[in-house]
């Protein structure tokens, strides 16, 4: 990990917050077309269940490489799956940030996310853990890695129409 | 409660045979729902676990018989053991963890002791029980268990017939052909999807055996396979499949017949499709005859074998309903693989899995929904009847029952059918 000064880092942790805050009102306002574009090629978006961390030989709630998140943004704006249409809306709050790592043009950082989602008029609360890689790109940064974990992910969920 | 309750003295009334109609206050009565847990899931035999989930001895895991908790345990020889997880003193829970392997159950409050077959061993200060307190009569409460292909079931009663005979000669060959997608290797659990539903339980019970509903709500999902993929579960249109009574409330739903028996069309050249993942597998090492068996047996079956009460072999997964009370039902989709299979195969099935099971996946989130939409429609014109009569006009004798068209609620009428023998015991 590159040694950062205090100033550094507090303007580095200021970036990517103001990043993944505007990155999860994207996703509250259902702004899917803007978010896939958040995406590097190969990055993938990952949410686990139980403590495992060999996503790929685990079953996971979802694994989605890029053609399974444009599949999944589809899905979600064409009209056809009931459960979308229309979804649950959501509110979140994302704090408790905290920089892993900033080495070379990549860096991991985590936060906590609480996800509050109405339908039918009502109301249920999530919580969860997550974990972003993102790469410094020549636009700004870039979605590499994003895993959430919630809370009782591995117990019994309700069915989801939206992304943490 | 008892059998004489006025309340529903005319089952004929709930369940009327003659016309397939279902009255609405089989999905919302409390009062029923409690005869129910009572005469249905205390009385035959309920899925509690596959073999592979406690693989060694002192392995666990708990599950439910209808809504009691239980605990599915192997002793030191192997034997399976299938004990309700309540302690014999004052009640509490002996184990809270979901899986695991230990050599004992200790109850967290007074510390009673109990063995891997749910018998007595120790507890603190017994001399003020008294010189004729016996440990042999307080043992955890035990079940009935037996199991058949790796499917364990329980049940509280001594009397009624053995596992295989409740299953029947169909369930059984259905079972055994449903297993072939281990592709050669023992059928392992991988992992499960759980989420809860607002809706009675036999609404679930209906739809693992509906064909109808899968090009409406699930088109979402087939605009996202592949050309050959979405041929394949056009599978009413297409209409050479069938639903068949297989006796006992069981039904066998095949949806794509040319995937009834895995072993068979393994000379058939591998599916473009599938030529990437035949190529990691090779990669591993597997010659090309086990190769296609494999790539094969990753797709899975094609058909839902349905059974009475609580479990569905669906297509490549286990799909368990638990009855939490009268309009909440607790969902499990386990997802299977290959115990010792190639990496890759294990791969492409939990991906598979992902793609439509579970709280996220392209598929359980909108069956979660219209059930859900049964519930709430319920609410209204509460004296018209549910209709199960789709496909009553052409059905035939099949091999072990009526048999209908693929779209038929064949399945259905059975289950209500075995439901009734059930409640009038």
């Amino acid at each position: 990990m590159t040694e950062m000064s205090k100033i550094d880092s507090k303007s580095l942790l200021a970036d990517v917050t103001a990043f993944i805050w505007a990155e999860g009102a994207m996703l509250d306002a259902k702004e899917y077309d803007d978010w896939l574009e958040l995406w590097t090629e190969d990055g993938l978006y990952i949410m686990p269940m139980g403590e495992g961390e060999d996503y790929k030989n685990q079953l996971n709630l979802c694994y989605d490489n890029d053609k399974m998140r444009r599949d999944r943004i589809g899905r979600f704006q064409r009209g056809f799956s009931i459960s979308s249409a229309p979804p649950a809306q959501t509110v979140r709050t994302l704090s408790r940030f905290r920089i892993e790592a900033a080495e070379g043009d990549v860096i991991k950082v985590t936060c906590a996310e609480h996800v509050v989602e109405d339908k039918f008029g009502r109301q249920r609360i999530w919580a969860g853990d997550a974990w972003y890689t993102l790469k410094v790109t020549g636009d700004g940064f870039k979605l590499h890695e994003k895993i959430v974990r919630l809370l009782n992910s591995d117990g019994m969920l309700n069915s989801f129409s939206y992304l943490f | 409660m008892s059998l004489d309750m006025p309340k529903f003295s005319d089952l004929d009334a709930l369940y009327d045979e003659n016309n397939a109609r279902v009255a609405t206050e089989m999905y919302e009565d409390p009062d029923l729902f409690a005869l129910e847990m009572e005469k249905i899931f205390k009385n035959t035999w309920v899925w509690v676990a596959h073999e592979s989930e406690f693989p060694d001895k002192g392995s666990f895991k708990l599950s439910q018989v209808g809504l009691e908790p239980v605990i599915v345990v192997r002793d030191r020889k192997g034997k399976i053991h299938c004990m309700v997880n309540r302690c014999r003193h004052r009640a509490a829970t002996v184990c809270e963890v979901k899986k695991g392997k230990t050599s004992s159950f200790q109850c967290p409050y007074h510390g009673w002791g109990y063995g891997l077959d749910g018998s007595l061993r120790a507890l603190p200060y017994p001399e003020q029980y008294g010189d004729d307190f016996d440990k042999a009569q307080h043992g955890l409460e035990k079940l009935r268990t037996e199991a058949y292909n790796g499917m364990v079931f329980a049940t509280f009663r001594e009397d009624i017939e053995p596992l295989e005979d409740f299953l029947g000669e169909g369930v059984r060959k259905y079972i055994d052909l449903f297993m072939k997608q281990g592709g050669g290797f023992p059928v392992k659990v991988l992992g499960e999807h759980q989420f809860s539903v607002p809706m009675n339980w036999k609404v679930q019970l209906e739809n693992t055996t509906d064909a109808y509903h899968f090009p409406i709500v699930h088109k979402s999902f087939m605009q996202t396979l592949d050309g050959a993929t979405e041929e394949m579960f056009d599978f009413l249109d297409k209409g050479r499949g069938w639903v068949e009574d297989l006796g006992n409330g069981h039904s066998i739903m095949m949806m794509i017949p040319e995937l009834e028996d895995l072993d068979e069309g393994l000379d058939a050249p591998i599916p473009e499709r599938f030529e990437e993942l035949a190529e990691e597998i090779r990669a591993e090492g597997y010659p090309e005859d086990q190769v296609k068996k494999i790539v094969r047996a990753v797709g899975g079956a094609g058909f839902n074998l349905n059974l009475f009460p609580n479990v569905s072999f669906s297509l490549a997964f286990f799909r368990v309903l638990t009855p939490i009370n009268v309009e909440q039902t607790d969902i499990r989709h386990i997802a299977i693989g290959m115990d010792g299979g190639p990496a890759a195969a294990n791969q492409a099935r939990m991906r598979l899995h992902e793609h439509f099971q579970g709280p996220m996946g392209f598929g359980s989130p909108d069956d979660a929904e219209v059930w859900e939409r049964v519930q709430r429609g319920t609410k209204g014109a509460e004296d018209l009847p549910i209709l199960v009569n789709r496909g009553m006009v052409d059905e035939e004798p099949g091999e072990y029952g009526p048999r209908g068209h693929i779209s038929a609620e064949t399945g259905m009428r059975a289950a209500y059918k075995m439901w009734k023998r059930m409640m009038e015991q």
